[in-house]
């Protein structure tokens, strides 16, 4: 009887944390692998358009962006309000995307290279006119695997 | 060190993005080999269906104008066409791998649009059109396997998707110069 009443105090034993550095270490480990740092910095304006439909895509790597949108406030005096493509770091026209596209490609081991997909990010004020552009140079250059970006509308 | 370790771990959490690429797939049409002469495969009249979104936004499904609310309804009465009315898509058996025949619509949505539309009408009605044909692969789902598409293994979504095929065109660009 008095084995049990000495374990009942009545307060409750405090949880180690010896073993937080370890699990902090594990969730630390976790962020850094699945974390990957944004490759290129916006120069256009891109708010997406809502789309309920979407899908997504399985593999992150095979896609290549395009951005297409205003230039924002400060390259604004050089490049104007105009819709741009934005093309990985740079301003340029849909000449060049077939450049750019060539250039993804050669990115991407023989297999993988049928699946490339052209992620087309626009804003959801632009006018067709570019984008149809962009879609019949892609069209040329035989990049016929597209999505339009979209944010899920709930 | 676990005080190191935690700093770390928040900046991680802060710079993390967990968005994934989503988005409306499409498949583009090949480019016309100027070479050879294009056929007009002419698609009979009543197997397609025109929507036109015009330089200010209004939508057209024919010839009439149609709210955008409306025309994932038109569309699944197109593409479905169950009371086999002749001016609507003729309807071929096909002999289906897994599933057996079926009369496979022969309904193509073209798309077309104008340079002076503005991108997110655009999407809205590519979604509506995506939309339809989502409704109509789900209720042959169900039908058939008694399960919703998105739940249904990829054999199956194989099967599901010969019999209802995404036939959306967007179309060849009439213009596609800059007017100057």
């Amino acid at each position: 009887m008095a084995k049990f009443k000495k374990s009942n105090k009545g307060e409750l034993p405090t949880i180690s944390t010896g073993s937080l550095p370890d699990i902090v270490f594990i969730i630390l480990l976790f962020f850094m692998v699945t974390t990957s740092m944004r490759q290129t910095e916006h120069m256009v304006m891109v708010s997406l358009p809502a789309a309920s439909e979407i899908a997504k895509l399985e593999r992150k790597d095979l896609s290549s962006y395009v951005y297409v949108g205003t230039p924002l406030p400060k390259y604004q005096g050089k490049y104007g309000t105009d819709s741009r493509i934005q093309l990985n770091d740079s301003f340029r026209t849909v000449d060049e995307i077939r450049d750019f596209v060539a250039a993804e490609r050669e990115n991407l081991s023989e297999q993988d290279r049928p699946f490339m997909t052209i992620s087309i990010k626009a804003d959801r004020d632009t006018r067709m006119g570019i984008i149809t552009d962009i879609k019949q140079e892609l069209r040329r250059c035989n990049a016929l695997k597209i999505l339009y970006g979209a944010n899920a509308t709930d | 060190m676990a005080d190191i370790a935690f700093i770390a771990l928040i900046f991680f959490l802060m710079v993390t993005t967990m968005d994934q690429e989503k988005g409306l797939p499409r498949r583009l049409p090949p480019m016309p080999d100027e070479n050879i002469k294009l056929e007009n495969e002419k698609v009979n009249r009543r197997n397609i269906v025109i929507v036109k979104i015009n330089v200010n936004d209004r939508v057209f499904a024919g010839d009439e104008p149609i709210d955008v609310s409306q025309l994932k309804d038109k569309i699944v009465e197109f593409l479905t066409n169950p009371n086999n009315d002749p001016n609507l898509p003729e309807k071929t058996v096909k002999d289906i791998e897994g599933y057996g025949p079926y009369p496979v619509s022969k309904g193509v949505i073209s798309l077309q649009n104008d340079r002076g539309t503005t991108y997110s009408k655009y999407i809205a009605v590519q979604n509506e059109l995506v939309k339809a044909i989502n409704e109509i692969r789900d209720d042959f789902s169900v039908a058939n396997y008694g399960k919703k598409y998105a739940q249904l293994d990829d054999d199956k979504q194989k099967i599901v998707r010969k019999c209802i095929p995404q036939q959306i065109s967007e179309a060849e660009p009439k213009d596609t110069k800059l007017k100057k």
